[in-house]
């Protein structure tokens, strides 16, 4: 008798350090909250990591660079990798078909590229709010 | 989405019409497709022309009739506006949510270009107190000098002041990058929590006084760290950030940015979980 072929489960490999999958301390696991950032806020963008979609908006709004942009970088949201919609006041999930590289530099840049589409989206929040209470 | 809580069982207080609504849920589910969004259009704002310019004298105006007259123009698609003769009237220039060019031929009084996002404003004079306060996009360059707490509490953007400023530069800073081309008084950077300051000259005392995060460059001398502001290393990213920036500021092209000290929060007052859910419930 032919021997039944067995798949080996291949275990994915963690890497060490990756973004977002620091080990929970016993302080974190208790709340069961984050404390802190699971990413650095004070990164600075490297320029040349810049997306095609990103220098169009910057030559578009008359700027030198990313401008207010600077201080956007991908996030989390219930675990989930999001940005931060200052002008909804929430988290914008990141669509799951998008995949995310392992980098904190172009996560952030792909993070700007999907907020300023966002918010230029007619589905945008701020168009019904705008629509219902604009007053000049 | 978010929904009222509703209770089959009325209350004493519900028949008599008297009721509370318990808001459940607080997301929101939105979708749209990212290709969508290519036509670089924020939804009311007015599309204007660069190229498209006029001047205004606001000499016999004040500012509510300036500020509007700035709108009216922008309407009309004007991308390029002049004001002439500002002569230190306050709040001019504010809540300017549209890509503008916007140029003051003199200087401005307190709360000049406040609450803005988007434009590219040139003032050649100077400006008074809380100049940009809560700006959340675009950029400011000020050929002299700027009064005290230049840049509150700003959001974003780049904010730039080719002279000396006063006391309490970027208090309550949540983002963005204030240049200085000159010196800074005392308490630069109080209570800031994320963004950047540069400063080119000598800063007064009190530097970074109890800063919960951002990051602070001097190039000239420190009077005295404030409360929990820590010197931090300058790595080549730093240094290639700055001197890009400082071209992009117009001031400082060929400053040597390797000799610049970092500044950033040395996180002992970070108590954020300190009243935490366990906690509370623990309490009660």
């Amino acid at each position: 008798m032919p021997k039944k072929k067995v798949k080996k489960k291949v275990k994915s490999k963690e890497i060490k350090g990756q973004l977002g999958k620091k080990k929970e301390t016993a302080r974190e696991k208790m709340i069961g909250q984050t404390i802190g950032y699971r990413y650095d806020v004070n990164l600075l963008p490297d320029y040349s990591r810049l997306t095609p979609f990103l220098k169009k908006y910057i030559e578009a709004m008359g700027w030198d660079d990313l401008n207010w942009l600077e201080d956007v970088h991908m996030g989390y949201e219930e675990n989930r990798p999001a940005v931060f919609d200052r002008n909804a006041n929430g988290w914008v999930t990141i669509p799951s078909k998008i995949k995310l590289p392992n980098n904190q530099q172009d996560r952030d840049m792909i993070a700007r590229e999907l907020l300023v589409k966002f918010q230029m989206s007619p589905n945008h929040p701020l168009v019904d709010l705008k629509k219902a209470y604009l007053k000049f | 989405m978010a929904n009222l809580k509703t209770s089959e069982k009325k209350s004493k207080a519900q028949s008599m019409g008297l009721h509370t609504e318990v808001l459940t849920g607080k997301t929101q589910q939105k979708f749209f497709n990212p290709d969508e969004a290519e036509n670089f259009y924020y939804f009311g704002t007015y599309d204007v022309d660069f190229n498209k310019r006029t001047e205004i004298d606001v000499k016999n105006m004040d500012c509510r009739e300036a500020n509007k007259k700035i709108d009216e123009l922008m309407k009309d698609g004007y991308g390029t506006i002049v004001i002439k003769n500002p002569q230190g009237k306050h709040s001019l220039g504010v809540g300017i949510l549209n890509k503008l060019n916007l140029i003051f031929e003199g200087s401005l009084g307190y709360f000049g270009c406040g609450s803005m996002d988007g434009p590219i404003v040139r003032i050649n004079g100077r400006v008074g107190w809380s100049c940009a306060e809560n700006m959340m996009a675009g950029k400011v360059v000020i050929e002299k000098n700027a009064g005290s707490c230049f840049g509150a509490a700003i959001r974003g953007g780049d904010l730039i002041c080719k002279g000396s400023v006063g006391a309490r530069t970027g208090i309550d800073q949540k983002g963005g990058t204030i240049i200085i081309g000159g010196d800074a008084g005392a308490f630069t950077g109080f209570m800031m929590q994320r963004g950047r300051i540069i400063i080119l000259g000598d800063v007064g005392i009190n530097l970074g006084d109890s800063m919960y995060d951002g990051t602070i460059f001097v190039g000239g001398k420190i009077g005295s760290f404030g409360s929990d502001a820590v010197e931090a290393e300058l790595t080549d990213s730093d240094q290639d950030w700055l001197k890009r920036k400082l071209k992009v500021a117009e001031i400082g092209e060929n400053f040597d940015v390797s000799k610049m000290t970092k500044v950033v929060a040395g996180k002992k007052l970070w108590n954020y979980d300190a009243l935490e859910p366990t906690e509370k419930k623990g309490a009660i």
